[in-house]
């Protein structure tokens, strides 16, 4: 990698401070971002660990709310979630491998915006509230295409705020090498209806499958989404799937979701 | 009982002792006074035309100790390859130069265009950045077929085209045509044998040292065989004589067939030492090691058989394309010809044999032997066509085979080679037992109703091992011998080291061999110690590949051993004042018979080393021997392989649910270590079936070069495998009776788990004739749409 400065602030005001430099980048669990500067493919001038701010680490259920810190690692996500909200724990502790759940972290994920990670779904589907330094942004707001986001150039995700819906379920189809999902899908039922996040498939990022949602909120069973489809267009093909695959494994995926909701 | 200790028992592996407390001693773990550092500037194109490397700013940059290009090796030698495949009208295959840096033109994504030496890596790389490149990017030839057409790219435009050889082998063209005009059935499959990358866990490294004192070079490296690279390396590449080059391959990390080829860095780290008089390390990153260790496989295939109206295979014909890459690497050629023709006929009485092998150069990374080398080729060709053969004519698949089987030995094949022994029925019939084949349908049906599609996949193997009769693969165009040798030294207290040829990486030789020497002396194995890897301290062996080591390795150190112990019963003689013909050696005693007269081993061995008492008229003080063995024929152990799965029909994701190995290994010395070779082989041909693709665009990118996108095998891939070897038939010529096991499994194994699919799939109403592997469940998926 090329040399770079190293700080490591202990509150979000220092790390805040410390990205206003030119050519500053944040640094969450590095779990893309080190392999990056490996490869030469990244040059900051300084690298911000937000690894010693606790303030923003650690798991709180707030009233129905999961109140998750922005650093907080997948592993700990997982545990925490355990009994609140089972279906994200299962999506945390499938990530990567154990030395990658415990060093990546949600904020540095949602940051990211790989559209084949898994937790955009987890937020696009509970409807979560993105909490930055400066503000909060609604999931729907918030993702805005592959590797792309709504923060501002050094914002800082401080927490995420998920709604614990009545009824969730994650169902992750892996890709064969990289275990990211191929497909992922995470369904909830909640106070404000269905949610219905796809990830992994798009060209796009993940997006909310309006018209299963619509189905499900008549009938929140598998047999409502009978004859839904998505397309192809649109939806990422390669070495792994085309996008007819994808776009076929997403309807498969929904339902089984839902029953898996259902228990 | 099983036994504790000599041939036949299971000791714990000795080696590793150190590879799990992390004392191993790997090439990367050498480094020497002073040493410098290279980084490879490879190309980032597949092909391009050279026009200018200027690296004048980059050769100022901080640590830079000397920057080598193309030019500084006009004169000297390039990449040699060990084997001349003669084509089907008797000319010699084309045989492009093979720099050691690239001249002229880059020929793959990869190509080494530059080197850096610096005082550390990262001034290394930081200078490779700084060098001027002027490329002029040309048409890649990528597919084999399309650069066999007129008009294709030319990846050496002095050979006139991308045609290496068209090779032709067995039955003769006319009764092979009679055969199929006069078949009662033709089944032909087409089919592609997918493009591995043999991803040892160590990367490839290469330290060169040079001493000026005395002008000796050392080259540590990561090799499976470092007498054949300082043969290779010395004479043909930069004329360095054997004395004077010491090749060092310590522990290495598993090579499974990549690290037999001498690359170009270990030729540069010790062309570069000498020139500059420092030492030069390099470490492949795993990014270079999909851009520069050869890949594997990578056959396009139509295959044919003919049968008559009883079901009696009467013709075999083959038609593939061997892609080379861009350069020969050491053993490519041989590897799609004598190592894949000669296996076609399989189990199989087939009268008529014919293969045909156009071998081509793309501008992809160069291909060779990787675990099996051309036997998977041909066990996946042929038991894929059995397979389909069986479900045409609505026959049971085992029975077609078992109808087909030689079952007298020694079998001359059509294709050169002679069986010497075998029972593919004995393993057939264990195999059956195995998993229950007897009940399938039953949890076929039992699957069906939770929505699943189950299928059993059944194939057998033969193989060729223990490569081989020097006079022979002389006449087919090796330029090596085949023997292996072994030093058997007896030290003066009856502790003995045993320097072998062979070269152990993961195959567990310093346990094994210690269990036959100790065996045939009758003293524990603890007194027997095994030296291998440094052409300094072994004999002039050929290495470890084509699980050879036992088969001809093995049996130089038997020959070895009953040196000594012809000598060491005259020097019993002689202390127990009796004839030599009545000393008997039996459990570490020399007695004479029919008395109670004996002398111990340690007494005998303390002799020869303080002769005072010693019939120095007649014999020389010491006991130490050398053996060097060529075996009469390979061996050819075989087999029956079954695989069971479910595919989910919703995604074409596939479950296996038991996979079972009988193999004929001939005799075991070690049934621990057995299973574990066997293992690791299933472990890479599920890996290949299942998992594994290295593809490249139309471009010459190669699309999976990291982890994020090729699929190696991981613990959840694989199930617990049932393994047996009780099927014994000797191997007839060599003294230990044994066969080889190493790469068995990954040559079994592909074509049970894509017959099983396919088992599945037909059985649940889809009508799939073949799936090429990887079966990736979009693969699996897509075929069953129709």
């Amino acid at each position: 990698m090329y040399s770079f400065d190293f700080e490591r602030p202990t509150t979000v005001a220092d790390a805040v401070a410390a990205l206003s430099k030119e050519e500053a980048q944040a640094l969450g669990g590095g779990q893309t971002l080190i392999p990056t500067l490996k490869q030469r493919l990244a040059s900051p001038s300084v690298l911000v660990s937000l690894s010693a701010i606790e303030e923003i680490k650690g798991v709180c259920n707030d009233g129905g709310v999961l109140n998750i810190g922005g650093g907080t690692c997948h592993a700990d996500v997982a545990a925490a979630a355990a009994s609140d909200f089972p279906a994200l724990a299962k999506l945390a502790g499938n990530i990567g491998d154990p030395a990658v759940r415990s060093r990546g972290t949600i904020g540095g994920s949602l940051a990211n915006n790989d559209p084949s990670a898994c937790y955009p779904s987890a937020a696009l589907g509970t409807g979560a509230t993105i909490v930055t330094n400066t503000r909060e942004i609604a999931a729907d707001d918030y993702f805005q295409g592959m590797f792309t986001t709504a923060l501002e150039e050094g914002e800082i995700i401080t927490a995420v705020k998920m709604p614990i819906p009545e009824k969730a379920a994650y169902i992750k189809f892996e890709q064969p090498a990289s275990r990211f999902s191929l497909v992922g899908v995470f369904v909830t039922k909640g106070a404000d209806g269905v949610r219905v996040a796809v990830t992994g498939a798009s060209e796009d990022g993940v997006f909310r499958w309006t018209e299963a949602e619509v189905a499900l909120n008549g009938n929140f069973d598998a047999s409502a989404l009978d004859g839904l489809s998505v397309s192809g267009d649109g939806m990422i093909s390669d070495l792994h799937g085309s996008g007819d695959y994808r776009a076929h494994l997403v309807a498969v995926l929904t339902k089984r979701a839902v029953t898996e909701a259902n228990g | 009982m099983p036994k504790d200790n000599g041939i036949g028992a299971s000791p714990k592996r000795r080696e590793d002792v150190r590879f799990l407390t992390g004392a191993g001693q790997y090439t990367d773990d050498i480094n020497v006074h002073g040493q410098t550092y290279v980084h490879f500037l490879r190309s980032d194109v597949a092909h391009g035309t050279i026009n200018k490397i200027d690296t004048a700013a980059a050769s100022e940059m901080p640590g830079v100790v000397r920057i080598f290009t193309g030019a500084d090796f006009e004169g000297v030698g390039g990449l040699p390859c060990g084997w001349q495949v003669t084509d089907k009208d008797g000319n010699p295959m084309k045989e492009p130069a093979h720099p050691v840096l690239a001249q002229g033109k880059v020929r793959h994504v990869g190509d080494p265009i530059a080197a850096i030496v610096a005082e550390s890596l990262e001034e290394a790389r930081n200078a490779a950045e700084a060098i001027e490149l002027d490329i002029d990017e040309l048409p890649a030839a990528v597919d084999m077929k399309a650069a066999l057409q007129a008009g294709a790219p030319l990846v050496h435009d002095d050979l006139g085209d991308n045609l290496c050889y068209d090779w032709q082998f067995g039955t003769d063209t006319e009764t092979v045509d009679k055969a199929f005009a006069e078949a009662a059935h033709v089944t032909t499959l087409e089919l592609r044998n997918n493009r591995l990358v043999a991803n040892p866990m160590e990367p490839r490294v290469a330290v060169g040292d040079y001493a000026r004192a005395n002008d000796e070079s050392t080259l540590y490296t990561t090799s499976q065989n470092p007498h054949v690279i300082r043969l290779l390396m010395g004479a043909f590449v930069l004329g360095i004589p054997e004395h004077k080059l010491r090749v060092v391959a310590p522990d290495v990390g598993g090579g499974f067939g990549t690290k037999i080829f001498h690359y170009a860095e270990e030729a540069f780290v010790t062309f570069a030492s000498r020139q500059l008089n420092r030492p030069v390390k390099w470490t492949s990153t795993r990014s270079e090691a999909f851009m520069s260790d050869a890949h594997g496989r990578d056959h396009v295939t139509t295959i044919q058989l003919a049968l008559d109206a009883d079901n009696n295979f009467t013709a075999l014909r083959t038609d593939t394309h061997a892609n080379m890459g861009a350069y020969l690497s050491t053993f490519a050629s041989c590897t799609p010809t004598w190592l894949h023709g000669t296996l076609m006929a399989g189990n199989y009485k087939t009268p008529a044999v014919q293969v045909n092998v156009k071998a081509v150069f793309t501008n992809t990374v160069p291909v060779d032997a990787y675990r099996g080398a051309g036997r998977p080729e041909a066990t996946f060709s042929l038991e894929r066509l059995v397979d389909k053969a069986a479900r045409e004519l609505g026959v049971d698949p085992v029975a077609l085979r078992r109808q087909n089987f030689i079952t007298q030995f020694p079998y001359a094949t059509p294709v050169a080679v002679e069986y010497d022994t075998g029972d593919y029925n004995a393993t057939m019939d264990t195999l059956e037992k195995m998993v229950d084949r007897a009940g399938f349908e039953e949890r076929r049906k039992e699957a069906a109703a939770r929505g699943k599609l189950r299928g059993l996949g059944v194939n057998c193997y033969i193989e060729a091992c223990g490569i081989a009769p020097s006079n022979l693969v002389g006449q087919l165009g090796a330029r090596a011998g085949l023997y292996d040798a072994a030093t058997v030294r007896v030290n003066a207290t009856g502790s003995i080291s045993v320097m072998v040829g062979a070269h152990s990486h993961g195959q567990g030789h310093e346990t094994v061999f210690p269990q036959v020497v100790a065996e045939m002396l009758g003293i524990d194995e603890s007194m027997v110690d095994i030296v291998h890897g440094d052409t300094s301290k072994i004999p002039f062996g050929m290495g470890t590949y084509g699980s050879r080591s036992l088969a001809v390795c093995g049996s130089a150190m038997v020959r070895a051993t009953e040196k000594i112990i012809n000598k060491a019963k005259k020097i019993a003689a002689h202390l127990l004042e009796a004839s030599e013909g009545d000393i008997e050696l039996k459990d570490g005693q020399f007695s004479v018979a029919g008395t109670d007269k004996s002398v111990a081993w340690g007494d005998v061995t303390l002799a020869a080393y303080v002769p005072h008492n010693y019939p120095l008229e007649d014999i020389e003080p010491g006991l130490e021997e050398t053996a060097f063995y060529d075996p009469a024929n390979f061996t050819y152990p075989s087999g029956a392989y079954a695989c069971e799965l479910e595919v989910d029909p919703e995604t074409g994701k596939i479950e296996i649910i038991q996979f079972a190995a009988a193999d004929d290994f001939g005799n075991v010395v070690n049934p621990m270590i057995v299973e574990g070779q066997v293992h690791g082989g299933l472990a890479q041909g599920i890996g290949q079936a299942m998992l594994e693709n290295c593809a490249y665009d139309e471009n010459g990118q190669l699309l999976s070069a990291s982890y994020m996108d090729y699929a190696m095998p991981r613990a959840s891939d694989v199930p617990f495998y049932k393994v047996d070897h009780s099927n014994v038939t000797p191997c007839t010529h060599n003294p230990l009776g044994v066969k080889g096991c190493g790469e068995a499994g990954a040559i079994g194994s592909p074509p049970a788990l894509v017959n099983a699919v396919l088992d599945a799939l037909n059985g649940g109403g889809y009508d799939v004739a073949h799936i090429d592997m990887p079966m990736s469940p979009s693969r699996v998926w897509q075929a069953m749409q129709g």
